[in-house]
């Protein structure tokens, strides 16, 4: 019986998984292609679930609460971009600052810590009591978002974005605003993590204004598990994101599991800290191993 | 085709760190000039090239190309104009991306980067043509990532990047200093066709001064921010190392002969 319960905990797992993996594209948008750690997302993943929740309680339509969640997600990055490029303040630094802004901004945005966003008095697209219905609009979802960005870093000005990322000095010397598309690929990230904000509103039911806490952590996770999981499948940018994705679903899948075992769920956060740090420390790590070798390869030569 | 009038360029003002990089610096190039640029470490070469590229603004006197004065643009714009081959192989051109997008990126310098897809068949036949004829089999290798080349190969790949678009001024800086002696010599020879192929006004810095008397019409030696010799036309063509290293020391002041031994 036990494990048909742990068997009857993994739709939820993969809907939950599906919308962290939506909010981790946002994170591989900054921290993979713009090589940003931004820190922004753990307020502008409240700000979608706040504006959501607000808006479908005052009788907007869910496409038109998500919509609005989306451009204020955006908005939050914009500022991010412009403290970022303009005041010359580290991206760390100038993430941290607008998610201090936006812990108050979400709270004038619900006028209190939390709002309730119950499935049953509003029409709301996914929900935890449609756990197989929900699947299928993430999913869709999903196929959606990863097309249209597979389009967008494809174009012209989306290959600008991605050099950027990858060498400033080069991109500038090719005639490329760094500056701009930063602050565009900071809203884009940013728009999409409170988009998944929104979505996670309608699934749990309700938006509070902690719920963001460590959400970078978790997208991070993600991205990283994702990139694990596809490193030997290619090169292929949708590849990349639906890699992405999954890393989110493995990660609640795993979340769930240790949860059904009944691991500590206080415990969870610093857990999901540490993988984290165990997967960023690997290269260095490697590193570190790989040229021990090579000295001692040299000095057997020699 | 460049006019820079009486530049100043001071760098860490008023701290125990001050260094006045370009000292009221002038220098005008004729369309097609190719100047090479010699001078000992900290002589102002690299400011120079720089402050042309807009890595910083100058603090004083102006810099115009082909008449539009682009004193005040900033770096990104000023690409539009110019063309840039830098000293470390790993600086010019985009390591994770492909051999394609990087080409791509440069061909679309100074236009109106829009949502079309970035890379069409045609753009890929252009790039296989230029490819090929750098002759270093890359032409069939678009979806390499620039990243997995050498150093050479990647200064080629730069150097094609940067003639693209007919830029109006051609910016080396030492550009094959970061290479072995045979590669330098390879993409030396490659950098010659192609200024010469589009009659690309170049400035060329480098560390080698025979390379700065075979190569161009011109060659200006550098020393603390300011031009000490200036050969042109028929005294460039029947120059060698000896005659320019006794212009040198009569040009030199203390700074400049201390810096002899770098030179040589």
């Amino acid at each position: 019986m036990d494990f048909l319960n742990w068997l009857g905990s993994m739709p939820g797992a993969a809907a939950q998984g599906l919308i962290w993996g939506i909010m981790a594209i946002g994170v591989y948008i900054t921290f993979k292609i713009l090589d940003l750690a931004d820190l922004t997302v753990d307020g502008s993943m409240v700000t979608g679930m706040a504006t959501c929740a607000m808006l479908m309680t005052a009788g907007w339509n869910v496409w038109a609460a998500m919509g609005v969640a989306l451009v204020a997600g955006m908005f939050a990055g914009l500022i991010t971009g412009f403290f970022h490029t303009f005041f010359k303040i580290p991206a760390i630094l100038a993430g941290i600052l607008t998610q201090l802004i936006l812990w108050s901004a979400n709270l004038k945005i619900m006028g209190k810590a939390n709002q309730a966003l119950p499935a049953r008095s509003f029409d709301v697209l996914i929900t935890q009591l449609r756990k197989y219905e929900s699947l299928v609009y993430l999913f869709v979802i999903c196929v959606v978002l990863v097309a249209v960005l597979y389009w967008f870093f494809g174009t012209r000005y989306g290959m600008s974005i991605r050099a950027t990322g990858c060498n400033e000095k080069m991109s500038r010397a090719q005639g490329i605003n760094t500056s701009f598309n930063k602050v565009v690929g900071l809203a884009i990230s940013n728009g999409i993590v409170a988009f998944s904000g929104a979505l996670l509103a309608q699934y749990s039911g309700k938006a509070d204004i902690s719920d963001g806490r460590g959400a970078i952590v978790i997208g991070l996770a993600a991205v990283i598990i994702g990139e694990a999981v596809v490193s030997k499948m290619g090169q292929n940018f949708v590849i990349r994101l639906t890699g992405v994705i999954v890393g989110g679903i493995i990660y609640y899948v795993v979340y769930q599991t240790v949860i059904f075992f009944g691991l500590d769920t206080d415990l969870l956060k610093m857990l999901s800290a540490i993988v984290v740090a165990i997967f960023l420390a690997f290269p260095e790590m490697k590193r570190r191993f790989f040229s021990k070798k090579t000295v001692i390869k040299n000095k057997e030569a020699a | 085709m460049l006019e820079i009038k009486n530049i100043t360029k001071v760098f860490n003002a008023a701290t125990v760190n001050e260094k006045v990089a370009l000292d009221n610096l002038s220098l005008t190039l004729e369309d097609g000039d190719f100047v090479t640029v010699i001078g000992g470490n900290g002589a102002g070469k690299s400011t120079l090239l720089n402050a042309i590229a807009g890595t910083f603004a100058v603090d004083e006197g102006t810099i115009t190309v082909d008449g539009v004065n682009i004193t005040k643009l900033p770096e990104h714009k000023r690409a539009k104009f110019i063309g840039r081959v830098f000293q470390d192989p790993m600086t010019g051109t985009a390591a994770d991306m492909w051999i394609e997008e990087n080409m791509a990126l440069a061909m679309q310098r100074g236009k109106r980067r829009g949502l079309g897809w970035s890379i069409t068949a045609a753009d890929r036949k252009v790039f296989k043509e230029m490819l090929t004829r750098l002759d270093l089999g890359l032409e069939t290798r678009l979806s390499t990532k620039v990243g997995l080349l050498s150093g050479g190969q990647r200064q080629a790949i730069t150097l094609l990047m940067a003639s693209m678009n007919n830029p109006k001024l051609l910016l080396l800086d030492e550009h094959t200093a970061a290479l072995d002696p045979k590669t330098a010599e390879k993409v030396l020879a490659i950098t010659k066709e192609i200024v010469e192929e589009q009659n690309l006004t170049t400035v060329m810095i480098t560390h080698n001064m025979k390379d700065a008397i075979a190569f161009g019409n011109r060659l200006i030696m550098m020393n603390a921010g300011k031009i000490i010799l200036d050969i042109k036309g028929e005294e460039k063509k029947a120059l060698t190392v000896e005659k320019l290293l006794s212009a040198f020391a009569k040009a030199g002041s203390d700074g400049a002969a201390n810096d002899r031994m770098l030179l040589i």
